[in-house]
C-alpha cells in the first residue's frame, strides 16, 4: 500500500467541508419526502384503505416541507444543497429559489387537494393498481424539475414525472384510455429525447450540466459554440411538454382520457413543468439567444392562446373543452417570457400560480358536474342550476376566474401582462391577451348557460337528490381551491410581490449564481 | 418454449443466475458491477424461469408482488440519503464504517444500502414488465 | 474517431426520423428506439471519445496513476439506456395492449378518444 504522493490530492477543496445545518434539509425533503411516502404506499399495495390516508399525510408534510422551503428562501435568499458533498459542478445540486419555491408550493398545494379528491374519485381496483404511489411518485417528479440545479438532473426528473404520469394515465385500461396515453408518450418521450439531445450538445460545448455554471461558462462560448441551436432545441423540447402551438396537439388527445382527478392533476401541474423550464433555461442559461428567439416565442404565444380557445369553442365534451383552455392558457405565460422584462416574467409567475390552481379546479367541477348531469357533452346535460345551486355558484366563480374577470386570481396577471406588453410596445401581443380572455369568457360562458341555466328537456327534478349530498366532499375540495383564487383576487400584493421576487431573479440570476458558486465562478 | 430439457434446465439456471447476481451486486463495491447489472440478471432469471414452467409459479416464488420489491428498493434507497442527517453532512453522502463481525472485517456503507435498494428497483420492475409481457402471450 | 461516430449518429438520426413518419404504431417505437441510441451516441461523442483505459482508480491511489478515459458521458448515457429501456418497455406493452384492444396499429384509425364527425356544439338553448 505505498502511496506515492504525487497521487494523493488534497479533497477538501472539492468537498463541502462545513457541517450542515438541519434547516438545509428543507431543499431536498419537498422530493425525498414524496419519493419515500410512495415507496411505502408501493410496499403495502393490497392494503388499499391505507394507501389514501397515507398519501394525504405525506402529501401535507411534503406541504410544510414546501411553506418552510419558500419562507426561507424569501427571508435568506436562494438556498443550495450539494448531493453527497462533492462542490458543484461535479457534485449534483439542489438550488432553491424564490421561482422554484412558489411553483413548488402551488403544485404541492394542488396535489395535496387532488389526493383528497381522490378517496371519493378513486375505487379500490384503482388504488390496487397504483393510483397514490403514482401520485407521489409524479409530486416528486415536479418538485424535483423546480428545485434541481442540474440539467441533467432536470431530465431525469422529468422522466420520473412521465413515467408516474403513464402510470396514472392507463389506470383502468379503458380503450380510450389507451388510445389517448399512445399519443401522450409517443409525444412526451419524444420530447424528452430532444432535451436530451441538447443536453448532450451542451456538454460537448461546455463540460458542464450545472445551470449556475453554465450560466457562467455560456458568454465565453458564445463566438465559438453552437448555443443558438442548443437554445432553440431547448425552446422546441420545453414547447412540446409546455403545449405551445404547433407542438400542443397531444394535450387535447389525451388530457380527457384517464379518471378526472388524473386530468386534474396534469392539467395543472404538467404542462407548468414546462413553462417552468423554458423560463429558466432561457432567462438563466441563454439570456442573450432568448431576445433572438423573442419575436418567434410572441408569435408562439399569440397563436397558441387564439387558437387554443378557439378549439375549445368548438368541442361539445367538456372535458376537452378544458383541456384546450389549458391550453390557451399556456399561450399567455409564454408571452411573459417573450417579453422578457420583470414585469412580464411577473405576470407569467402569478399567471402560472393561478393557472395550477384554477385548471385543477376546472377539471374536478367538469367531474362532480358529470356526478351531477350524469353526461360529459353539451348536448345532454342541463338543468343543474336548479339541482345542484351550489355547485352553480362555485361554477360561475370558475367560469370568471379562468376568463380573468374580477374579482378572482385571473384578472391581476393579465393586466400585468398587457402592461407590460404596451410597455414593450408589442400592442397585438395585447390585443391577443385580451382577445383570448374574451373567447374564454363565451366559450366558459356558454357551458355555464347551457349545463346550468337551460331546463332539462323531460323537465322533471334533476338527477335526484341523493346526488347532492354525494357531491358534499368535492364542494369543501372545490372551495378549498377556490379560497387562494379569491384571496389572491382580492389582495393581489403579497403574491405579486412574491412574483416580482421571482422575476428578479430570472432577469438578474447572480444571486442565484452567488449561491451555488460562493467564492465566485470558476472557484 | 415447454421443451423437457429447458423446464429441466431451468430452475437450476435461474437460481445460478440470482446467485451470480448477488455476487455482481456485492463485486460494485469496489469493482465493475453494481445493483443495476444485478438486477437487470436476476430479473432475466426470473424470466426465463417464467418462459420455461410459466408466470404463476414465478409469482408463487418470488412471493412479494415485483411492485413491491420495486418499492422497497425504492424505500432503502431513499432511506440511506437520510442516514446522513446525523452526521451533519449533505443528502446522499456517503458514510463508511467498518466493523468487526465474527473476525472479520465488513466494510459497511450508506452507498452499499443504496446500491441494493437499486438492485430491488431493477428486479421488481423489469420483472414485473416481463411477467406481463410472458402472461400476454398466452392469451 | 469522433468524425465516424458523427456520421453513424447522423445516420441514425435518418433512419429514426423516417421510421417516426410512419403512422404504424410499432414503426413508431422501433423509430424512437433508434433515435435513443442515437442520442446516446451522440452524448458519447460530445464527451470526446479517446482510446484510453476504464476509468478506475487502483486500490491505494487517490488519483488514476494515467490519463483515463472520461467516466462522465458514460455515467450520462447508462442513465438514458435505462430511462429510454424503461420507456421502450412501457410503450411496447401500451402498443400490444392498443393493438388488442383497438383492432389496429394504424393511428389514422386510432379514434376512440377523439371521434371523427362529432359536429359542433348547441349554438343555442
Amino acid at each position: 500500500m505505498a502511496v506515492s504522493s504525487a497521487n494523493t490530492v488534497d479533497l477538501g477543496a472539492a468537498m463541502v467541508t462545513a457541517p450542515t445545518a438541519l434547516a438545509d434539509w428543507v431543499v431536498i425533503l419537498p422530493v425525498a419526502l414524496p419519493i419515500l411516502g410512495g415507496a411505502i404506499l408501493l410496499m403495502v399495495r393490497h392494503q388499499v384503505r391505507l394507501h389514501a390516508w397515507m398519501a394525504v399525510v405525506v402529501a401535507a408534510a411534503t406541504l410544510a416541507a414546501t411553506t418552510a422551503l419558500l419562507v426561507r428562501v424569501i427571508a435568506e435568499g436562494a438556498l443550495v444543497m450539494t448531493m453527497g458533498r462533492w462542490l458543484p459542478p461535479f457534485g449534483i445540486s439542489f438550488n432553491a429559489d424564490a421561482l422554484g419555491a412558489t411553483f413548488a408550493l402551488t403544485a404541492t398545494f394542488v396535489t395535496l387537494v387532488g389526493a383528497l379528491f381522490a378517496i371519493r374519485d378513486i375505487d379500490a381496483t384503482g388504488r390496487r393498481y397504483g393510483f397514490y404511489p403514482f401520485l407521489l411518485l409524479m409530486l416528486a417528479g415536479v418538485n424535483g424539475s423546480f428545485l434541481t440545479g442540474d440539467l441533467f438532473n432536470l431530465y431525469v426528473w422529468f422522466e420520473v414525472f412521465v413515467i408516474s404520469s403513464f402510470g396514472l394515465l392507463v389506470l383502468g385500461s379503458e380503450q380510450r384510455q389507451i388510445d389517448g396515453a399512445s399519443k401522450y408518450a409517443v409525444l412526451n418521450l419524444v420530447a424528452t429525447t430532444v432535451f436530451l439531445i441538447a443536453t448532450g450538445a451542451l456538454y460537448g460545448t461546455l463540460g458542464t450540466l450545472n445551470m449556475a455554471d453554465i450560466a457562467n461558462k455560456v458568454g465565453a462560448a458564445r463566438e465559438t459554440g453552437p448555443l443558438m441551436t442548443i437554445a432553440t432545441l431547448l425552446l422546441l423540447a420545453f414547447g412540446m411538454k409546455a403545449a405551445a402551438f404547433p407542438l400542443n396537439f397531444w394535450l387535447p388527445a389525451s388530457y380527457h382520457t384517464p379518471r378526472i382527478v388524473t386530468s386534474a392533476l396534469f392539467g395543472g401541474l404538467l404542462t407548468k413543468v414546462g413553462i417552468y423550464a423554458l423560463l429558466r433555461s432561457m432567462m438563466v442559461l441563454f439570456p442573450l439567444e432568448r431576445v433572438v428567439l423573442s419575436d418567434l416565442i410572441a408569435w408562439v404565444a399569440g397563436a397558441t392562446m387564439v387558437l387554443g380557445i378557439m378549439g375549445a369553442l368548438a368541442q361539445s365534451d367538456l372535458r376537452r373543452i378544458v383541456g384546450f383552455v389549458v391550453v390557451s392558457g399556456i399561450g399567455v405565460m409564454l408571452a411573459g417570457l417573450a417579453l422578457g422584462s420583470p414585469l412580464g416574467l411577473a405576470g407569467t409567475v402569478l399567471y402560472a400560480v393561478h393557472s395550477i390552481l384554477i385548471m385543477t379546479a376546472l377539471y374536478l367541477l367538469v367531474g362532480l358536474m358529470y356526478e351531477a348531469g350524469g353526461s360529459y357533452s353539451l348536448h345532454d346535460i342541463a338543468g343543474l342550476y336548479r339541482a345542484h345551486p351550489l355547485l352553480a355558484a362555485i361554477a360561475f366563480a370558475l367560469v370568471l376566474a379562468a376568463a380573468g374577470l374580477p374579482p378572482l386570481s385571473g384578472l391581476w396577471p393579465k393586466v400585468v401582462l398587457v402592461k407590460a406588453s404596451l410597455d414593450a410596445g408589442m400592442w397585438w401581443l395585447a390585443i391577443a391577451i385580451l382577445v383570448s380572455g374574451i373567447l374564454t369568457t363565451i366559450a366558459l360562458a356558454r357551458v355555464f348557460a347551457l349545463a346550468f341555466w337551460r331546463d332539462r328537456p323531460d323537465a322533471g327534478p334533476a338527477a335526484g337528490d341523493g346526488a347532492a349530498a354525494q357531491l358534499g366532499g368535492g364542494y369543501a375540495i372545490l372551495a378549498g381551491l377556490l379560497v387562494p383564487a379569491i384571496w389572491i383576487g382580492i389582495y393581489p400584493e403579497p403574491v405579486l410581490q412574491l412574483a416580482q421576487l421571482a422575476a428578479a431573479g430570472l432577469s438578474d440570476p447572480s444571486a442565484y449564481l452567488e449561491a451555488v458558486f460562493p467564492l465566485g465562478p470558476g472557484s | 418454449m415447454r421443451t423437457v430439457i429447458f423446464r429441466t434446465s431451468a430452475p437450476y439456471l435461474t437460481s445460478l443466475m440470482v446467485l451470480f447476481s448477488v455476487f455482481v451486486l456485492l463485486r460494485g463495491h469496489n469493482e465493475p458491477g453494481g445493483g443495476f447489472i444485478g438486477g437487470l440478471i436476476a430479473a432475466s432469471a426470473f424470466a426465463i424461469y417464467g418462459i420455461a414452467c410459466g408466470v404463476s409459479p414465478v409469482r408463487r416464488a418470488l412471493y412479494f408482488h415485483p411492485m413491491a420489491l420495486s418499492g422497497f428498493g425504492l424505500f432503502l434507497a431513499a432511506l440511506s440519503g437520510f442516514a446522513s442527517l446525523f452526521f451533519g453532512v449533505p443528502f446522499l453522502t456517503g458514510l463508511w464504517t467498518s466493523p468487526e463481525i465474527l473476525g472479520v472485517t465488513v466494510d459497511l456503507s450508506t452507498v452499499l444500502f443504496f446500491d441494493i435498494g437499486v438492485y430491488f428497483v431493477v428486479v421488481g420492475s423489469v420483472t414485473s414488465i416481463a411477467l406481463a409481457l410472458e402472461e400476454r402471450e398466452r392469451l | 474517431m469522433e468524425t465516424a461516430l458523427s456520421g453513424l449518429v447522423g445516420l441514425f438520426y435518418a433512419v429514426a426520423i423516417y421510421l417516426m413518419l410512419s403512422k404504424h404504431t410499432i414503426r413508431m417505437i422501433l423509430g424512437i428506439v433508434i433515435l435513443g441510441n442515437a442520442v446516446n451516441m451522440t452524448i458519447f461523442a460530445a464527451g470526446r471519445v479517446l482510446r484510453e483505459v476504464p476509468p478506475i482508480i487502483p486500490a491505494g491511489f487517490d488519483t488514476p496513476p494515467e490519463s483515463v478515459a472520461n467516466p462522465l458521458p458514460q455515467a450520462l448515457v447508462l442513465t438514458a439506456i435505462v430511462i429510454s429501456f424503461s420507456f421502450f418497455a412501457f410503450l411496447l406493452v401500451l402498443a400490444y395492449r392498443a393493438y388488442q384492444e383497438l383492432g389496429t396499429d394504424d393511428t389514422d384509425e386510432m379514434r376512440v378518444a377523439e371521434p371523427d364527425g362529432e359536429g359542433p356544439p348547441p349554438m343555442g338553448y
